[in-house]
Order: C-alpha cells, then structure tokens, then sequence
C-alpha cells in the first residue's frame, strides 16, 4: 500500500469527521498547523496501525516525533521497511 | 520566610508575604499584571462591593481575567466556583445550583446573554484597576475545583486556600530567578498547583491561552524566559510535534495527570538533556502525592513513604492517600463520599509490582484518560444505547502513543447488517455521538459485534486494565 496516500486519506478523513479546517499537506507543513488537534492526531495513528500495521510512535520509545509532515510520511516510511 | 504555608490566611496575605510582589508578574496572552498590581487592585470594579459573603461563579474564557477575579475574592466571598473552559456551558446551570451560587462572573457573550436565573458581572476588559479596600479576610472562603462525573454532569471538589496550598513549595533564594509556566488550565487541579506555587513562592508565571496556537505559546514563554514548565505527558507530545519547542529552554520540567510512560520521559529529557524532569501523582480530590524524578515510569515504593505530611497506601491493588491537600467533600448531592472513614482518599487508580517497582495500569472503575479527560464509559454507553439502531454498548480504552488512551465501542445492533461491517450504521452511530458528547467521549472507532457478554449480576462484563 502507498503510504503517502493513506496517510494523507485518513489525515482528510478524521479532518473531515472532527470539523476541522485542513492545511493543504505539504510536506513541509508544520503539523500543529495542519489544523488537527491532539486528538485527531491519535485517531490518525491509530487509524493507520489498522492500516499500514505499524505505530512508530510506539515502537521505539527513543524516537524523535515528525514535526512536519513530510517528517510523519517519513517516520511512516521507515517503520514500514 | 515567616508566612505559613500550610495555613495561610488569604491569598492577598499570602501572596503580599512571598517576598517581591511588585516584580513578580502573571503574564496572559494579552495581559501582564504584577502580583501587586493583582493584591492592590480590581478586575470586579464596581460589582466588588456586593460580594462578601456570596457565593461566586467564575466563568470567563480568559485564564488572567479568573486569575485576577480569584485573587480579588478569596477571603470575601463564601464560596467560588472555577468553571474551567473546556467544560460544556451547558453544565452552567447545574453548577450555579449545586454550588449556589448568587453571581456568575464571565467575560464569554454566550454565557453573558444566557438565563441561568442568577446575575451576572461581565468582564469585558482586562483591566486590574488599583483600589483601597479592606482586604483583611473575612471569612475562609471555600474553593471549588470541578471533576469528571460519571452521571453526565461534573463533580464540585470542596478545596480551601489551605488544602490547595499544602503542596506549594516554599520560597528560597533559587526562586528569585524562576520563571514559571503551564500547559495547564489554573481552573484545572494541575494548572491551580502551579499557579499558587508560583503566587506563594513570588515567582512569575506565564499562562498559556485556548486563542494562541502552541508556536504562539512556546513564542512567549521563551520572551519570558520560562525555567520551570509543567504540563500532561499528552501536552507534551504536543509540544515536541512543534519545531517552536526550541524556544524554551527550561531547567525543571514536571509531567502529572496521565499516566507517563518511558517514551515520553525519554523524547522529553532527548529534546532538554539538561533539564530536571519529575513526574508526579496527583489529582483534584487526593491532591499531590508524590514526586518521581530517577527518569523512569512508575514509581519506587519507597515514595510512598518518603513525605511525613502525605500518607500513601496501597490496598487492593489501588491508591489511596490522606493528607491536608485533600479536597474536604463533594458539594454534589448524588455525589459518593470522598474520604473513607479514616480520612483516606481512594484515587481509584490501580497500581501493579513488579521487579520492587509500582506501575500505574489504569483507572479501577474503567474510567478512560483521553489526553488528560476522564471519560467515564457508562457515559458514553448512555449515549451509544440511544440510537435507534443500537441494542447495547460496551466503551473501553484502546492504547495510544498520542493521548495515552482513546475510546472505542463495541456495539450490539438491532438488526446486523449482512457481511459484518457497516459503514454506514458506524458513521451514523458517530454522528449522534458528536451531537451529544465533548469530542474526546466520541468513539475513535466503532465495532459491530453480535454480542456482549453479561455477568451474573446482570451487568456488562468489564475487563479493566
């Protein structure tokens, strides 16, 4: 499965179910100004562990968090190989 | 250092006693006073003169403007409720009645222009203009810190002056240059420690703003020159999603109200390698318990028996606390008792040993900590049963890296719908969830299942972490 695409799907997809207005994704978009909240952003990962079957958020517990969203596509990118 | 902590006569007295109240400062979004300015002054102006005695509810959507309504009115006022804004408006109306209250103080246009029977004083600016008035105290006013409940409405904890105060530290030379800051709400229990620990030690605190985005914050605090920094671990994940974060530089930083996890502790201390980080116990009705801050979860069990003040047990498998930082009683009629008959609090939070070392697993009554919000299941449960389509519900937590936990549902329908899933019954289920619960109670995910297994008693069988 193309990771951008999916990411990019459920990040339109949980914007869209918790009202919020969303940045256009760029992958230099500094996540906290892509207009989803904490919130959204756990529905999202938890959304693409059903998905992709990984959650680098928990797999490694030293890992720096994605600040932007071409570091999220990344930090998913990675998990996955 | 002559000011009593543990008692202290009012806030006014207590503050003016910290030390330099005319340098020190609470630092809003868009409004900076001094601790003087704060003691020697009015936000209330004209309508402060009614008010001794009464029983007032403060409502604004500004932090400052209840910071500086709070100071005004400890010591005059019987009785004041802190309505924190992220609580429904709708729930107005049950807390004017249950804290019976004669006055709301707002500053917000919807709750101004709603019937909520009682008066209202509108706070439309930010002024704190000096005045002379009699602040020796009156009588010890009674503070009232709202929690979850489970029945739909929060809960008003009795706190004082006193028990709120237990917990601040005292002042020492060090405080002269500490500059603290929150993440927290001060209408919150951990955004309320704060700020009497930095009005009671005389250090300067910026408070943060729903209206500022976390760039915006993390902006300010590093004007500041913020040192000490507390927050929930789920603010902090926030915070390290931010490339502002740089703009702090903090000596202390302090995690309470989730559960911390060794992720967090160890993506925190990565970003402030220098920084003292702890993390504590706490909560509105037990108040502080404890400090950790060796940079691992859980807790040593000797922390259980390291402050004199503060006595700590653990008894079937959860933590109960007594000491004076608890909250005295609910004001809630359908409300449980908060202290056993010895005086302890049960925290309702489990705790597990393993390897000589406590870990916190969850809430013993199943109660869920979406990013520092309780939801209570049977809540949500109650909304779930309501769609037409749903025959029963079960609400539980599924982990997650982000806000520590999120709500899912099991659901039982009416008629199932061929092939096992139905996108369409899920979507419309959420939907009604949206209309009737705050965001964080609304189910991450639905789950159509054809049954839900019942125990003898004839309850829903609930498999708590």
């Amino acid at each position: 499965m193309d990771i951008r695409s999916e990411v990019v799907a459920q990040f339109t997809q949980v914007a869209q179910e918790q009202d919020k207005r969303l940045a256009p994704l760029t992958d230099d978009l500094p996540l906290l100004d892509s207009g989803l909240d904490s919130l959204c952003f756990a529905i999202v990962v938890a959304r693409l562990e059903g998905s992709l079957g990984a959650d680098p958020f928990s797999d490694d517990e030293d890992a720096r968090f994605p600040v932007t969203f071409g570091d999220f596509i990344r930090f998913y990118e990675n998990a996955a190989h | 250092m002559k000011m009593p902590h543990t008692n202290p006569a009012s806030l006014h007295a207590s503050i003016l006693a910290a030390g330099d109240p005319s340098s020190r400062s609470l630092v809003g979004l868009d409004a900076k006073a001094t601790w003087a300015e704060l003691i020697g002054g009015s936000i209330l102006a004209e309508h402060a003169g009614g008010l001794t005695g009464k029983s007032v509810l403060i409502a604004t959507r500004d932090q400052f403007r209840a910071a500086a309504a709070l100071i005004e009115l400890d010591g005059i006022a019987r009785r004041i409720v802190l309505f924190p804004p992220d609580v429904p408006r709708e729930q107005l109306s049950y807390v004017a009645e249950t804290a019976e209250a004669d006055l709301i103080v707002t500053d917000d246009p919807e709750t101004a222009s709603a019937d909520h029977g009682i008066s209202r004083v509108i706070l439309s600016r930010n002024n704190v203009t000096p005045v002379s008035v009699d602040r020796s105290p009156r009588v010890e006013t009674e503070w009232i810190l709202l929690t979850s409940g489970t029945t739909g409405h929060p809960k008003l904890a009795v706190h004082t002056l006193a028990s709120l105060a237990g917990s601040a530290m005292h002042r020492s030379p060090a405080s002269a240059s500490i500059v603290w800051s929150t993440f927290y709400d001060m209408r919150r229990y951990g955004g309320m420690h704060i700020f009497l620990h930095a009005a009671l030690t005389g250090t300067s605190l910026v408070v943060s703003s729903a209206q500022e985005s976390v760039a915006g914050f993390f902006a300010r605090a590093g004007v500041h020159g913020v040192t000490h920094i507390s927050g929930t671990p789920s603010h902090w994940r926030r915070a390290l999603m931010s490339s502002s974060v740089d703009r702090i530089s903090p000596e202390y930083i302090r995690m309470s109200g989730e559960i911390v996890d060794q992720a967090i502790l160890n993506q925190v201390k990565g970003q402030f390698p220098n920084a003292k980080i702890e993390h504590t116990f706490a909560s509105t009705e037990a108040g502080v318990g404890f400090y950790v801050g060796d940079g691992l979860m859980g807790f040593p069990p000797d922390v259980l028996t390291r402050n004199p003040l503060v006595e700590m047990k653990i008894e079937d498998g959860t933590l109960k606390i007594r000491s004076n930082r608890a909250a005295a009683r609910y004001l809630d009629a359908d409300a449980p008792t908060l202290k056993d008959a010895e005086g302890f609090v049960d925290t309702g939070d489990s705790v597990e040993l393993r390897d000589g070392r406590y870990y916190f697993t969850g809430r013993r009554d199943g109660t869920i900590n979406v990013g520092g919000f309780k939801v209570h299941p049977e809540e949500v449960e109650a909304v779930l049963n309501r769609h037409p389509q749903v025959v029963m519900s079960l609400v539980k937590a599924k982990k997650n890296p982000i806000t520590g936990s999120l709500v899912i549902a099991d659901v039982v329908l009416k008629a199932i719908a061929p092939a096992g899933s139905s996108p369409a019954v899920d979507s419309d289920i959420l939907r009604f969830c949206r209309g009737q619960l705050a965001p964080h109670q609304v189910p991450a995910a639905i789950n159509i299942v054809p049954a839900l297994a019942i125990g003898e008693s004839g309850k829903l069988v609930r498999r708590h972490a």
